[in-house]
């Protein structure tokens, strides 16, 4: 049983960051209607920029707890400074055109700013495990659990709960969904259809920046970050359905779920279980557990 | 299945060399459709010119430098892959994943000398037709999930397929982990090859040839019935399906070619460079094809080979001026071709077809 229990706190861990991430993926290209591969170098980026801030809180002999703040304000950085350059500079110039073109855009992007992140970085791993000490451990009947996870449990809740409020209970919201409906009518009607874009683009960047930031005193923030990130991150948006959150609320709980139980139980095939879910799935139901968007069948 | 667009496409484009000819005759053959081109461009005559052409390239590359010959062997070997991304892209399906094909037809070529039962042979020709058919095989069993899907959901599709397999090399210490293994010196018709030099001559001309087969086979293709209706399903699918074909018995085909020629030119690398590694799978690689694919553009196959050539040019200088930025270089290379040249290089010869146009 206690291996069980490990799986199955292993999974909810790994899935509430995995949300986070995938929120923001679906929620581009539910807006957008751009399936953006660079979601992963902003990951990275995220990540990287909190190793960076957490590291000046020491530095400047600041209080541990400010590195929560820190690492929340790193993210906000990467997602106002990322967000609107690209969408204004480049994605807006293709609107419109075939997604596979706009696919080819982001993976472009995707490259340079891997690249971009190594002249800036550097190849060496970071690794930042103090905002970890600060939440200690607590005894859970047979298991010692970490503390921060249940802060990553807690952000995916907030992020989750508040989007979905953002969207269906505000007027910015409502006007969000009349976009997504029809940018043309919506336009006509006042909207300026281009702030949406920009502003939900950026939304969803801060969303990758925020499961970086947050997961980066959990790993070694190294190359190669982003790569993993977009094809599991993808995975789980694809079970849920793309465009709908309860669908990757759902998809990370369930990549979460197989991923840690072939981490204990069959280590070396990690990437293809969480694989072989997703195309069970997919058998079943072609557009994933919830059709919130309709896949392009033929 | 024949078009009026058929005689257009299958009268062979200026400027492309003997591919595209023999495709012509053959078209005519198979789309049954009788056109002009069929006199000039007799079975006889495309196999003269072939042979001819394939006599002076093994020519001067006797007279090459070596790392002239490397380039070229590594070029055209790449290339064979990219043709892949190529006809797949033609057949309606965008791949990120062609890195799956390439290492699978690599790793077969390399492992088939250790086959038991006697089955095992080192002969380069029967590895490498053992790697493309490999790649084949695991292109027919995936196809039929993937032909399921089109655009943006294909693309990740392929390209999360690819670095499954990625994961489970870089894991896998039977396979030597993310070092890779070594693959054993091939023989040629049962004689060893000798010295280095001549290995490197004998296993670029192999290369050559193999290209030129498959450039002869993929042109005849794509003027083929089913490559016609590949590019239908790549226009507009649901159209392909009210005219009596299937769209995704198209694609799942259009992906097993792309397979093929994705583990040829995987098993050609490998036996040249004499060692295979799970980067083969990597996105990095996957990139690389799909960034020759685009600079290429999906008209000429001869361009392919171009923008191949290039490619590897570029990257051999990168090393000495840019060593630490070689995706950013190619990732904006990659952005000023979609902005500037969206049908790509092979749109600088090839002469505009009615209806054609780079999806």
């Amino acid at each position: 049983m206690p291996l069980a229990f490990t799986i199955l706190v292993d999974a909810i861990t790994y899935a509430s960051w995995l949300f986070v991430v995938s929120l923001g993926l679906t929620l581009v290209f539910g807006i957008l209607k751009i399936l953006n591969i660079a979601h992963g170098s902003v990951y990275a980026l995220g990540a990287y920029a909190a190793a960076t801030a957490v590291g000046l809180v020491t530095t400047l002999k600041l209080a541990p707890a400010f590195s929560l703040v820190a690492m929340l304000l790193a993210a906000a950085v990467v997602a106002a400074a990322v967000g609107p350059l690209l969408e204004r500079t480049l994605l807006a110039r293709f609107y419109g055109r075939d997604e596979v073109l706009l696919l080819l855009v982001t993976y472009a992007l995707f490259l340079m700013l891997e690249d971009v992140t190594k002249l800036v970085w550097g190849v060496n791993p970071y690794f930042v495990s103090g905002p970890l000490q600060l939440f200690g451990n607590f005894q859970l009947g047979p298991m010692r659990l970490s503390g921060y996870d249940l802060l990553l449990v807690a952000l995916a809740i907030v992020c989750g709960v508040a989007t979905w409020w953002g969207l269906n209970r505000t007027v910015t919201g409502k006007i969000v969904l009349a976009v997504i409906h029809n940018p043309e009518m919506s336009a006509s009607m006042g909207v300026n259809v281009q702030r949406v874009y920009t502003g939900a683009f950026t939304v969803g960047v801060f969303l990758a920046a925020l499961g970086g930031a947050f997961t980066a005193p959990l790993i070694s923030v190294q190359p190669g970050l982003s790569v993993s990130v977009i094809v599991v991150s993808f995975a789980v948006v694809i079970i849920g359905g793309l465009g709908s959150i309860p669908g990757a609320a759902l998809g990370a709980l369930v990549v979460g779920l197989a991923r840690a139980a072939s981490v204990h139980l069959m280590p070396e095939i990690e990437l293809f279980s969480i694989y072989l879910v997703m195309a069970a799935v997919l058998v079943f139901r072609p557009e994933g557990l919830f059709q919130s968007v309709k896949a392009r069948l033929i | 299945m024949a078009a009026p667009g058929d005689a257009a496409a299958a009268t062979p484009a200026p400027g492309s060399a003997a591919p595209t000819g023999a495709a012509g005759a053959t078209a005519v053959r198979a789309a049954g459709a009788a056109t002009a081109a069929s006199s000039r461009w007799s079975p006889a005559r495309v196999a003269l010119i072939a042979l001819v052409a394939f006599g002076a390239v093994a020519v001067a590359a006797l007279l090459a430098p070596k790392w002239l010959l490397f380039l070229t062997t590594m070029a055209l070997s790449h290339g064979l892959a990219v043709l892949g991304v190529v006809v797949l892209t033609r057949g309606g399906g965008a791949t990120f994943g062609q890195g799956l094909f390439f290492a699978v037809g690599a790793y077969v070529a390399a492992l088939w000398p250790q086959l038991p039962w006697g089955l095992g042979s080192t002969d380069a020709v029967v590895r490498v037709l053992v790697g493309m058919a490999a790649a084949g095989v695991v292109g027919a069993v995936f196809a039929p999930l993937l032909a399921r899907y089109r655009g943006i959901f294909f693309a990740m599709l392929t390209l999360a397929l690819s670095m499954v397999l990625f994961g489970l090399l870089s894991k896998s210490n039977a396979l030597g982990g993310s070092d890779g293994i070594p693959v054993p010196r091939p023989t040629l018709f049962g004689t060893e090859l000798g010295g280095h030099a001549r290995v490197e001559y004998l296993l670029f001309l192999l290369t050559a040839g193999f290209t030129l087969v498959a450039s002869l086979v993929v042109a005849v293709y794509w003027r083929s019935a089913a490559g016609l209706v590949a590019r239908a399903v790549a226009g507009n699918a649901l159209r392909v399906e009210y005219l009596g074909a299937s769209a995704r018995a198209s694609l799942a085909t259009s992906f097993v070619v792309s397979g093929l020629l994705g583990g040829l030119g995987g098993a050609l690398t490998g036996l040249v460079l004499g060692h295979v590694e799970p980067n083969f799978t990597n996105w990095t690689t996957s990139g690389e094809f799909v960034f020759v694919a685009v600079l290429a553009g999906y008209q000429s196959i001869a361009a392919v080979f171009v923008a191949s050539l290039l490619l590897e040019v570029v990257r051999s200088f990168s090393n000495l001026y840019f060593p630490n930025t070689w995706q950013l270089v190619l990732g904006a290379f990659l952005l000023l071709v979609i902005l500037f040249r969206p049908a790509g290089l092979g749109s600088l010869w090839q002469r505009k077809r009615p209806g054609g146009k780079a999806p």
